[in-house]
């Protein structure tokens, strides 16, 4: 009986860390999807795409170069220009048509997984970690856990840090927030709206390629996981409410671990808890947990 | 010059839906083969070979029978029976294919075998698909599988390790639907009856991507527990693996036979770490010595060079196997289709051939009883991970030498049957 308790508590534990790696995985997913929302109203469906685009790049430049980190870098500027591009070239010519816009980038998914697919195929790639990151460290009751996922929480808070103090601190974070509140007004105050328009897609979809290449680091890459994060950035978003950056992160926490703790305990029901916390949201608060009512 | 225009474009409209209904009697109509696989989704690249092998059987034989030209056409699926069945009603309701080759996963072959008691007038040939219930359960006497199926696959291996390596207490982690069911079903029916026993099994969803808190249940190093016996396949097997593999896990493993395909044996990373030494079973080995493989793998390298995998998939072989069965059976006939294609469909029960994994033959139920191979992943001098053959049993049937009566005892493979608990 005592052994049994024993075994419960570091699966507790260890079931628990994993929530919280995943949290943060979705987290950084889901920021940039949600400020994308935030500032211009537009559901990007083709935000998953951007993950997988930026994980494949991931891979192809740590390979080439050994080095994780440029890996990453590549990743969040190759992929930040080509969310640039896409409200450049297709999403600005239907701003303000929010249907519309969603349709689109719809369409955009759907050619640009066709495209992942018969450029790097349908097996799945893992991305190397760098050496210092694929070892063990001892946790309390645990016992060990690995480094690199340790790490991903790390990056969730440096990130959400980051993009709270841009928002909150900084003149262009001013901007975003001015422009979320009264669009016209500012463009009246001699503001470049559809630059800065611009400017948040590429930090939004930026996001993205970074989330995918840590996501390829510690899982893995494969024609599929484009839906797969699409579908859990949508979720976090309508729990943690459309646009806010603690929603975000509220909301991945939630359904991060009633992932992880279903497939734990519950493997069946897993995916139903999931679900479940969105429609009682959806009851009990339409715009989320920390979004404004509309 | 509009006006012209149109009226041609009339005529062609009307003699091609002529095409379909007065053309029958005459001797040269060209004969429709529709290839279903799953070119989208988790199984794309094994979708994609199995496309390559249909190819490469019509193409052998010169793309005609008896004088009657064979037409491939192809629909995709992405793994879910819904999709695969409405790709195979566009195959066969509008495209008017006369032979269907697939599906490709477990799920997708029961429903198209379903299907097929709706459409007498097609014969349906297997693509990969692998379920038990495919050809168990009420089978159509339209369709036919000259591949073997999950449970005959992997009952050798059940035996063979409490035999030769010794072991007697394992854990299972498995994907959560009828092929693994089917793995776990032939691997436990030999396992158990050699005294051999399941501490635990672990499902999982199909897609899933993170296994830690499947990782934090499992034992790292041997034990209690001698072996963990792994039946998932494409990107979940190399997820589990890259992760167990980073958590330090150590356990000996036999893997289902999805586990040691080439889409996951070409994979890089810590997975890859684990690869050499798995013990597997299935039709195929990559370094069989036996001719008909060799001369298939040669065939599908000279083909295919560079576009192909470097030795051709598990999908490939049964594919090919399938859609060769359907070719000789209508040369035999001379393409008769007659009579809601009576004399194929009676060749093809009769039928016995060498597949590129040697003889096949049909039971009653339209089901092969070929041979399977032992298989440990090794690494070549090139460096690529391959199997290499340690066993071959010839003649393992659908019911797995115990007789349709005791087989039918052990009843339906689901996530509690079979179980021996220690």
């Amino acid at each position: 009986m005592e052994a049994l308790l024993d075994i419960n508590w570091r699966l507790f534990a260890i079931v628990t860390l994993n929530g919280l790696t995943l949290a943060s995985l979705y987290f950084i997913v889901a920021s940039g999807f949600s400020l994308i929302f935030g500032l211009m109203r537009v559901v990007n469906m083709a935000h998953g795409s951007l993950y997988l685009l930026g994980a494949y790049i991931g891979f192809e430049v740590s390979e080439a170069t050994g080095s994780w980190l440029l890996g990453i870098a590549a990743a969040a500027v190759v992929v930040g220009a080509a969310g640039a591009a896409l409200q450049v070239s297709i999403l600005s010519w239907m701003q303000g048509q929010d249907l519309r816009q969603a349709l689109a980038t719809i369409g955009v998914s759907i050619v640009a997984a066709d495209l992942m697919l018969a450029q790097w195929g349908g097996s799945a790639y893992q991305i190397t970690l760098p050496g210092a990151v694929s070892s063990f460290v001892p946790v309390p009751v645990a016992g060990r856990y690995a480094m690199a996922r340790l790490m991903l929480i790390g990056f969730a808070l440096v990130i959400g840090i980051g993009l709270w103090l841009m928002l909150n601190r900084t003149r262009v974070g001013m901007l975003i927030r001015a422009g979320v509140d009264d669009r016209r007004m500012l463009e009246a105050l001699g503001v470049n709206v559809p630059l800065v328009f611009v400017g948040v897609f590429a930090i939004g979809a930026g996001l993205a390629g970074v989330a995918g290449v840590i996501g390829g680091s510690v899982l893995s890459v494969s024609p599929g996981e484009d839906a797969r994060y699409l579908l859990s950035s949508l979720i976090v978003v309508i729990v943690g409410g459309m646009g806010s950056i603690p929603g975000a992160a509220i909301g991945a926490l939630l359904v991060a671990m009633a992932e992880t703790y279903g497939l734990a305990y519950t493997p069946t029901y897993g995916i139903v808890y999931t679900f479940a916390i969105m429609v009682a949201v959806l009851a009990v608060r339409p715009q989320g947990l920390l979004g404004r009512a509309a | 010059m509009l006006r012209n225009g149109l009226t041609l474009g009339a005529t062609a409209t009307l003699a091609a839906l002529m095409g379909t209904t007065a053309l029958s009697a005459q001797e040269e109509e060209t004969i429709t083969i529709g290839g279903l696989a799953t070119l989208e989704g988790p199984f794309a690249a094994p979708g994609e070979d199995g496309l390559r092998g249909v190819e490469l059987a019509i193409e052998e034989f010169g793309g005609e029978i008896a004088g009657h030209p064979i037409e491939m056409i192809t629909a995709s699926s992405d793994g879910n029976p819904d999709v695969a069945l409405e790709s195979a009603r566009r195959l066969v309701e509008q495209d008017g294919a006369d032979i269907m080759i697939g599906p490709l996963s477990g799920s997708e072959g029961i429903r198209i075998a379903q299907y097929a008691k709706e459409q007498p007038g097609t014969t349906f040939l297997n693509g990969g698909s692998a379920a038990i219930e495919t050809t168990l359960v009420d089978p159509a006497e339209n369709f036919f599988r000259f591949n073997t199926e999950g449970a005959q696959w992997t009952a050798p291996l059940g035996e063979y390790v409490v035999n030769e390596r010794g072991w007697d207490n394992i854990v299972i982690v498995s994907e959560d639907y009828s092929f693994p069911y089917a793995q776990i079903f032939g691997f436990m029916a030999t396992y158990c009856e050699a005294g051999g026993t399941v501490q635990d099994k672990y499902f999982t969803p199909v897609g899933n991507n993170d296994y830690s808190s499947v990782i934090a249940q499992l034992p790292l190093e041997t034990g209690e527990v001698d072996g963990m016996y792994v039946v998932l396949g494409g990107s979940d097997a190399v997820n589990f693996l890259s992760q167990y593999a980073q958590m330090g896990g150590q356990l000996p493993i036999v893997g289902g036979t999805n586990v040691t395909d080439q889409t996951v044996l070409t994979t890089q990373g810590p997975a890859r770490e684990l690869l050499p030494g798995i013990l597997s079973s299935g039709p195929v080995s990559d370094n069989a010595d036996l001719e008909a493989w060799q001369e298939f793998v040669q065939r599908y390298q000279d083909y295919f060079g560079d576009e192909g995998l470097p030795s051709p998939s598990l999908f490939a072989s049964n594919y090919y196997t399938n859609t060769k069965a359907a070719l000789l059976a209508l040369q035999e006939v001379e393409g008769d289709l007659s009579n809601d294609h009576e004399a194929l469909n009676e060749a093809l029960s009769n039928l016995e051939f060498t597949s590129p994994t040697g003889p096949v033959s049909l039971n009653e139920n339209r089901q092969a009883t070929a041979a399977i191979y032992i298989n440990e992943v090794v690494e070549q001098a090139d460096g690529s991970l391959a199997l290499e053959p340690l066993e071959r049993i010839e003649e393992v049937d659908q019911y797995l030498g115990l007789g349709r009566e005791a087989y039918m005892e052990l009843g339906l493979p689901s996530r509690d049957n079979p179980s021996c608990p220690s």
